[in-house]
């Protein structure tokens, strides 16, 4: 194995403030995968259609790939012998950063699609431009995984469609859905200060200029669906800062129980 | 005239089934062969579709970020199986919807080994090393099996069925080599699986009712008891490499037959189970139908846009 490789070169180049900055980020992207793949997976097993069932499991791989990806990094610009188990499993809920909407509960399909779709817009649109970082490790990651979001982004956006200009049921449950969740989507593109230092610095992308083409995205979906784009939503936040919702909290007792019973141990 | 015409397809098909040429979907069969074949070849998807279950109750909770992504894939490979087999069924005349319908009715039966419980994660462990290693005992036989479909589908599930049980076998490995704990809960888990694993190989030869036409047939290749000896010599020496007890204390090599002896398995409770009074069987039928009730909408939906899709397109052609 190349250990070149493996350590980024930059990583030794960053200032220590810099080098925090990275971390900071590089976990909030990993607890979000981390997160949203967790609940996808609850669906194993249980989907509404065999194809749906393997569809949900296959994008909650992908997400926990990009997680394990994400926290190795993670652990070298942290640089105190961490494993990407130890920031998985070991860390408290206010400590995780991702977002309120990846941890709100599968509900019905319909909810688990519009989590997908407003999450896998965010996602795409970022990792199309993370893609281009000078910090090579995110780039390198960003392009394994806009690959796989770009598949999620279709899957979900297509489930939004045949929901939304299905059976009037659908549509009704789907709206609740919207009801429900879309007050979460904001908060994917608050930036709080570290993503703004990371942007001034370059490292990122301005959530600004996402915006405009999540936007457009989801108008053209819904479009397609015939459903309304809500408008003057009051946003939550909170997830971004370690503030979360009642959910997280029972995830990561799942999560974490074997470690957390039996701590230090290998498996 | 009927019926010499349908003695002659009979006699095509037995002369293909003596020379080893395979049974395709459109060729003649008997009717008894095509029953035999869809009861099997679908509660081998129902056992594939059942099985993700027991081993997904535990991806949530897997103890590191490898063994998630690992288990999770396992178990989509499983879905998997499940759609290749629904489909190969389907190439003998019956829907996909009418077995899973049979599979919610009780009428179609699915490998009883699923109806007990996961209980700690040296469950999956053991699920991965013996019960995959069973069914792989009686699986890779089948990708010579004389239909056709049947064998093809085979050939793909058991190449991904052998790496399961690699990794079934390893994480029994970490445990035993882990803390006492662990080995503990290995051990443990071992107790409760060796016995249900060697009720997969199904009842004993003299009281399997569908063995012998099924041998003849060359749809099955080997008996019951002769697959469960295999089994048993198999992995008597990987359970003494990882150290574990074989729970059973009548468990013998014998220089003679060049095998081990064994003790009985308990045929009360085997049966028992296939008749319903596993410690699972209703929560695995339960949930199964729940999936199927909670995703009627879903897939009404899915259809529904797809005929309006189709008029759509029908209307904007004739533009």
């Amino acid at each position: 194995m190349d250990l070149q490789h493996t350590q980024s070169p930059a990583v030794q180049d960053y200032t220590p403030e810099l080098r925090a900055l990275l971390l900071d980020y590089t976990l909030q992207l990993a607890d979000t995968s981390l997160i949203l793949g967790h609940r996808l997976s609850e669906w194993c097993g249980h989907g509404p259609i065999l194809e749906q069932d393997l569809a949900m499991a296959n994008i909650a791989l992908d997400l926990i790939g990009e997680t394990r990806s994400l926290y190795q990094y993670a652990a070298e610009l942290e640089g105190k012998g961490r494993s990407e188990d130890d920031l998985a499993y070991l860390r408290e809920a206010v400590e995780y950063k991702n977002p309120l909407l990846v941890e709100q509960p599968n509900g019905d399909f319909a909810h688990t699609i519009l989590r997908q779709f407003l999450f896998d817009g965010f996602h795409f649109f970022l990792l199309k431009d993370l893609q281009n970082s000078p910090d090579q490790r995110l780039a390198a990651i960003a392009a394994k995984a806009f690959k796989e979001a770009s598949y999620h982004l279709k899957w979900s956006s297509e489930w939004v469609i045949r929901l939304g200009d299905g059976t009037e049921e659908s549509k009704r449950r789907l709206q609740k859905a919207i009801a429900n969740l879309w007050m979460f989507s904001g908060e994917l593109f608050m930036m709080t200060d570290t993503e703004q230092q990371l942007a001034q610095a370059g490292i990122i992308p301005d959530y600004a200029t996402l915006l405009p083409q999540w936007e457009a995205h989801v108008a053209k979906v819904f479009a397609e669906a015939t459903l309304e784009v809500p408008q003057n939503v009051f946003m939550q936040k909170g997830g971004k800062t370690g503030r979360h919702s009642e959910h997280l909290g029972y995830i990561l007792t799942e999560l974490q129980y074997l470690q957390r019973a039996y701590p230090g141990l290998e498996w | 005239m009927e019926t010499i015409v349908e003695k002659s397809l009979e006699e095509q098909f037995e002369e293909k089934i003596a020379n080893e040429i395979r049974i395709e979907p459109k060729d003649w069969m008997p009717e008894q062969y095509r029953k035999t074949l869809v009861r099997q070849i679908s509660q081998h998807a129902h056992s594939e579709i059942v099985g993700m279950l027991p081993e997904g109750n535990w991806i949530t909770r897997a103890p590191s970020l490898k063994r998630k992504a690992i288990l999770l894939s396992k178990v989509q490979d499983e879905a998997g199986h499940g759609l290749y087999l629904y489909s190969a069924a389907e190439t003998l005349g019956t829907s996909r919807d009418q077995m899973i319908n049979d599979l919610h009715s009780g009428k179609a039966k699915y490998s009883s080994i699923f109806n007990y419980p996961t209980l700690s994660w040296a469950d999956i462990g053991a699920i991965g090393w013996l019960v995959d290693g069973a069914a792989i005992m009686n699986q890779v036989p089948l990708c010579r099996t004389s239909y056709g479909p049947y064998a093809r589908a085979m050939v793909r599930v058991c190449k991904e069925e052998s790496f399961h049980q690699r990794q079934g076998f390893e994480i029994m490995m970490s445990l035993c080599n882990g803390a006492p704990a662990q080995k503990q809960m290995a051990q443990e888990a071992f107790n409760r699986w060796w016995w249900p694993t060697l009720m997969m190989f199904g009842p004993k030869d003299e009281e399997s009712p569908n063995t012998e036409q099924s041998m003849r047939w060359k749809i099955k290749r080997f008996t019951n008891d002769e697959l469960r000896q295999r089994f048993v010599d198999m992995m008597v020496p990987q359970a003494e490499f990882l150290g574990l007890t074989v729970p059973d204390k009548d468990l013998k090599w014998n220089e003679a037959k060049n095998g081990y002896d064994f003790g009985d398995v308990d045929w009360e409770e085997f049966w028992n189970v296939v008749k319903g009074n596993g410690p699972c069987n209703k929560d695995r039928i339960n949930a199964r139908v729940k999936a199927h009730e909670e995703g009627a909408w879903v897939r009404e939906a899915a259809l529904a846009h797809a005929q309006k899709r189709a008029q759509r397109e029908a209307a904007d052609q004739a533009k």
